[in-house]
């Protein structure tokens, strides 16, 4: 616990230290703006401001707990307002006012507000679990809110320093959040399987990371990309094995295949709410991280990177959806099992404009696509695993074939679910699902990468299936109850859960209607 | 009539079925209660469908018939600029009869289940899924962007999926399953195709593409090649074109009476109406190319639909009648893909016919035989003819006679509605464009001549076996199976076989079960269809003379 104390509060500071120092004469101090990093620093603030309350609370008032950090989530979001127009700057050399450390540029907003967003509704999920699992409340929300502050870091991260720091922040909570669920075997082994991938995958990218910084000769990645426009030869080697390599962590957190094993065991071994939350705000880490990397640091070594990207994409695309497909609805744990692969297969989605990236001149564009199609993901995804929390509450082994009958129990929520599925699928009436897969097809034509569309196209039809088949189990009628019979009583849902699924819903619908809301992020200016 | 009056008309018959569905799923307001929740709902889908059939008619009014090639009634408001999506609409001379004949099925479709709801869950949704599936039917019809069009080309899968897969008959999952994902992969191809169209030119809009030297300019031989491909694989899929049928015929035989009508009369369309609005004008050159493959598909496809039905139509060869129409649609819509990789304006024109033509007769005998199944219980033709035939001509006159009418409609006989289009689609085979191996196209004709007579064939070996026989043998085999069945139903076979040989003499004397003629509401929803075959057939004019100038237009590029 305390490591993860001290690396988040040393995030905020880590543009600082990390710094080379730049000529004796010039002042060292940087100075900090602190609307800017507003957005981490509240998350964090609000995390040790739940740690100590956690302390002074009373058993019966722990509730105020999860309550307290919706709040600071909210106050996080509304940070962002003063950001709007993306030319914020902060822990800048000293020598070079042009090389930052972080910078509150559109890419940055978009994505913490992504962030932030899917770690409020993961709140507004965990309010009942926390509750009635007897989970320990202010770990819990500390965990939360922390891992939060690091993703929302993440983004508007410079330097390779701070991008690492970042990282660890947004990962190490996770893995105690996963673990959450005191002497339960599954919880704990998928902490561990989880754990041990991911420190692997760490300690590879700090290789590649050190690899860089040694031919390079800067952690700043203005000036890592400067300087890999004209490398050393003899450093060159070295230069493309540090590229590579810190490709591998990110990769990992966006459960690229094959660095996607761990997924499964551990959606299923954690709490609903965190697999959500690892799903969306997990994947979000690591394809910011992804973009921030090779678009802003290693632009010129696309001819490295973009083939990799490309092959991974299919690969993990396919991987995701194929496992998805062989799910058994009868088997336990299937609902979520599949929403883990099927969150696989949208990973790969989200590479393809990556990868597209390295071919096209038109960056921006291509990375727009990637930040509209991870808005619809996160929102309909989230939305999906709220009905999944709902449904959990009757049946726990949460099977597939427990949603049969859900139209005649709850057809609003049924409903919901369809519409979310039917969005992931990419199908109408999920408008905005099947524009944001536009988006990402056309990222591809437009660079060229005529095969990755058309296995994406495949991976589409593939993916239809099992969504399409979860959704048509919604409308049967319930198990041994006729066609057409009487509803039977309504459990009563709690109000925020209700709220998760009503806000998701919304937001669904409302960029269905007006897919612009953030397909215009496809259309470039964000970097 | 006013412009803005048929702007609104154009969008209200897209939108209006839209909110109907919506509607459809909320309880009914106080006061249209109905009987019960469930005729409430039925209403409701026959009102809402019923304004836009009447919207659509008058739109057709309100047409400048004077000058069919120029796109009317023109909505165009942007709505995702990121992507370069403008709100598109209007209609010419090739998508109004269109329009006009899905609102028309629709509407039918939505009158025919008020009075014989097909069975399985609550009319509520499927009302909705009608209406839904309307929608998307009409705006693919409606639209001129490449995008809207494949966002409504989506529309309607989902709608049809759930029409088969819960109101269908026997293997109906797996029907469902096989039309969605053919259909799915087909579009997603298409996808790829338009989205290539658009990167390269630079917009979506399908008039702009279709003028000469307007944005498809900048679409190079190859572009033109892929994207032609592409999209030329998402349209044969729905069309459907040998090879890619498979999943039409199961689709027709799992689906209920008003899936089937529509599936055939307008699903179908939309792939052929995509061939002449996007690939011919948009990428001539490409389309030029593959012309010729398209041809020998389309001649294939009709020698392989008729040859199909003739193995189906045989005695003993357990044919279903839903899945033999389904294969003559194979070859039906061999005929409208003929004519149009002739790409000449009689070819195309007898295409734009015979799909108007196929929706109007194939609809009727979906109905036909969806009623068919409904008096009988079955529409195995070995069981349904049993010994020298069905007889309905002696049995339920009325419906007989419907029946051949429409066998006979189907078979192309001069002076109904099948018979236009098919001949002017051969004709534009005959001598096709410039450029287009005319040895090639006559030798595709002559294997839809062919064709012609397979058809023939396998319709009257049809009329025969279901209208025709002897009517007291046709009641005695219908009492024997009755009796067959009852027996069969026993707990030991012993026994049973015993009671079989005692009733079956008694069974004689007993009345048969009489066989329906056809009821008022079947009168209303078919008569429509019926009339304007004759219409259709009699006064070929009234639609050529619409289509004709739009063609020209289109593949002379227009303006």
């Amino acid at each position: 616990m305390l490591t993860v104390l001290a690396a988040s509060a040393g995030s905020a500071a880590a543009g600082g230290t990390a710094t080379p120092a730049a000529g004796g004469v010039t002042s060292l101090v940087q100075s900090v703006d602190w609307l800017a990093i507003a957005p981490p620093t509240l998350a964090a603030v609000f995390a040790l401001i739940v740690l100590v309350a956690d302390l002074f609370l009373s058993e019966r008032r722990k509730p105020l707990l999860g309550w307290l950090s919706v709040v600071g989530l909210v106050l996080a979001g509304l940070s962002l307002l003063p950001l709007l127009k993306g030319d914020r700057t902060t822990f800048c050399l000293t020598a070079h006012p042009e090389v930052c450390s972080y910078e509150a540029d559109h890419f940055a907003i978009v994505v913490q507000l992504l962030v932030l967003g899917g770690a409020l509704l993961t709140a507004l999920l965990s309010v009942n679990p926390v509750k009635d699992e007897k989970l320990p409340g202010g770990e819990f929300w500390f965990l939360l809110l922390s891992s939060a502050a690091g993703a929302a870091l993440l983004p508007a991260s410079r330097d390779l320093a701070t991008l690492v720091i970042a990282l660890e922040v947004a990962s190490l909570p996770a893995f105690a959040l996963v673990g959450i669920r005191r002497g339960d075997r599954l919880s704990s082994e998928a902490a561990l399987k989880f754990f041990l991938s991911s420190v692997t995958a760490t300690a590879v990218m700090l290789l590649g990371v050190s690899f860089v910084y040694a031919a390079t000769g800067s952690l700043h990645l203005a000036q890592v990309a400067e300087a890999l426009t004209h490398p050393d030869p003899q450093l060159d080697v070295l230069a493309k094995a540090g590229v590579a390599l810190t490709l591998v962590g990110f990769a990992f957190k966006t459960a690229a295949a094959p660095f996607h094993f761990w997924v499964p065991d551990t959606y299923v071994g954690a709490p609903l709410p965190v697999a959500a939350y690892l799903s969306v705000v997990g994947k979000a880490v690591g394809f910011s991280g992804l973009i921030v990397v090779t678009v802003k640091a290693f632009p010129s070594y696309s001819e490295v990177w973009g083939p990799v990207l490309a092959v991974l994409a299919a690969l993990t695309m396919t991987v995701g959806n194929v496992a998805a497909l062989r799910q058994r609805p009868d088997r336990a744990h299937s609902a979520v099992r599949l929403l883990a692969w099927s969150s696989v297969g949208q990973a790969g989605y989200l590479l393809v404009p990556i990868a597209s990236a390295a071919y096209s001149d038109d960056a921006a564009h291509a990375i727009g696509s990637t930040v509209a199609y991870a808005l619809m993901y996160a929102a309909v995804n989230l939305g999906a695993f709220a009905v999944a929390a709902l449904v959990a509450r009757t049946h726990p082994g949460n099977r597939i074939a427990d949603y049969r009958g859900l139209y005649a129990a709850h057809p609003v929520y049924a409903l919901a679910l369809g519409f979310f599925l039917l969005c992931l699928a990419g199908l109408p009436p999920g408008i905005i699902g099947l524009f944001a897969k536009v988006t990402v097809f056309s990222a591809a034509v437009d660079a060229g990468l005529a095969w990755l569309a058309v296995v994406m196209a495949v991976n589409v039809v593939i993916a239809l299936y099992y969504y399409l088949q979860w959704t048509a189990v919604l409308f049967r009628a319930p198990e041994g109850a006729p066609e057409g019979e009487a509803r039977p009583a309504r459990p009563r849902i709690p109000a925020p859960l209700a709220t998760a699924v009503g806000l998701t819903a919304l937001v669904g619908i409302a960029l269905s209607g007006a897919p612009q809301l953030v397909l215009r992020f496809a259309s470039g200016a964000l970097l | 009539m006013n412009h803005t009056v048929m702007q609104i008309l154009l969008a209200g018959v897209v939108v209006l079925p839209l909110i109907g569905a919506l509607a459809a799923l909320l309880p009914a307001p106080p006061g249209l209660k109905g009987r019960n929740p469930d005729q409430a709902v039925l209403r409701h889908g026959v009102t809402v469908t019923g304004v836009v059939l009447a919207a659509s008619i008058a739109l057709a009014a309100g047409f400048d018939h004077g000058a069919p090639a120029r796109m009317q009634a023109q909505t165009d408001i942007g709505w995702i600029s990121a992507l370069g999506i403008r709100i598109h609409l209007g209609i010419d001379g090739i998508s109004l009869p269109l329009v006009v004949l899905t609102a028309l099925l629709t509407f039918l479709c939505a009158l025919y289940s008020y009075f014989k709801m097909p069975a399985g869950p609550s009319p509520k949704a499927f009302v909705a899924l009608i209406l839904v599936l309307e929608s998307g039917t009409l705006a693919t019809f409606a639209v001129l962007d490449l995008m809207l069009f494949f966002l409504a080309f989506e529309m309607v899968l989902i709608p049809m999926y759930f029409l088969i897969n819960r109101w269908g008959g026997e293997n109906r999952q797996y029907a469902a399953w096989k039309f969605i994902l053919y259909t799915l992969l087909g579009s997603v191809v298409m996808l790829l195709g338009l989205l290539l169209i658009g990167l390269k030119s630079g917009t979506f809009d399908m008039v702009a593409l279709a003028t000469d030297n307007g944005p498809k300019s900048q679409l190079s031989h190859t572009v033109q090649l892929v994207a032609v491909l592409a999209i030329g694989i998402g349209l044969a899929v729905k069309a459907p074109m040998w090879p890619l049928h498979s999943w039409l015929p199961d689709a027709h035989t799992a689906a209920p009476t008003v899936g089937s009508v529509l599936l055939a009369g307008v699903l179908l369309k939309m792939g052929t109406y995509g061939f002449v609005r996007i690939a011919l004008p948009i990428a001539p050159d490409g389309m030029h190319t593959f012309a010729p493959y398209l041809a020998a598909f389309a001649a294939v496809g009709i020698v392989y639909g008729s040859l199909a039905c003739l193995a189906l139509a045989r005695r003993g060869a357990k044919g279903d009648l839903k899945r033999l129409i389904a294969y003559s649609s194979v070859g039906h819509m061999g005929f409208v893909l003929l004519g149009i990789a002739s790409m000449t304006p009689t070819g195309i024109n007898g295409a734009l016919f015979a799909n108007i033509a196929h929706g109007l007769i194939t609809g009727l005998l979906f109905f036909l035989v969806g009623a068919l199944k409904d008096r009988y219980g079955t529409t195995d033709l070995d069981r349904l003819a049993g010994r020298t035939g069905a007889a309905l001509y002696g049995r339920a006159p009325r419906f007989g006679g419907l029946l051949a009418f429409a066998a006979i409609a189907s078979l192309g006989l001069p002076g109904l509605a099948g018979f236009w289009g098919e001949m002017l689609a051969m004709f534009g085979a005959f001598k096709p464009a410039d450029g287009l191996s005319r040895p090639a196209f006559l030798t595709f004709m002559a294997l839809a001549g062919l064709g012609t007579l397979l058809t023939a064939a396998y319709l009257l070996v049809v009329v025969r076996r279901v209208c025709m026989g002897s009517k007291e043998t046709a009641e005695q085999d219908a009492l024997a199976a009755t009796a067959h069945e009852g027996a069969t139903a026993g707990v030991t076979p012993g026994p049973a076989g015993a009671t079989t040989a005692a009733t079956a003499p008694t069974a004689v004397k007993e009345k048969a079960p009489a066989i329906p003629d056809i009821a008022p509401y079947e009168y209303v929803a078919w008569t429509p269809l019926a009339a304007l075959t004759v219409l259709a057939g009699l006064w070929p004019a009234a639609l050529l003379g619409l289509t004709d100038p739009a063609v020209q237009n289109l593949l002379g590029g227009g303006s």
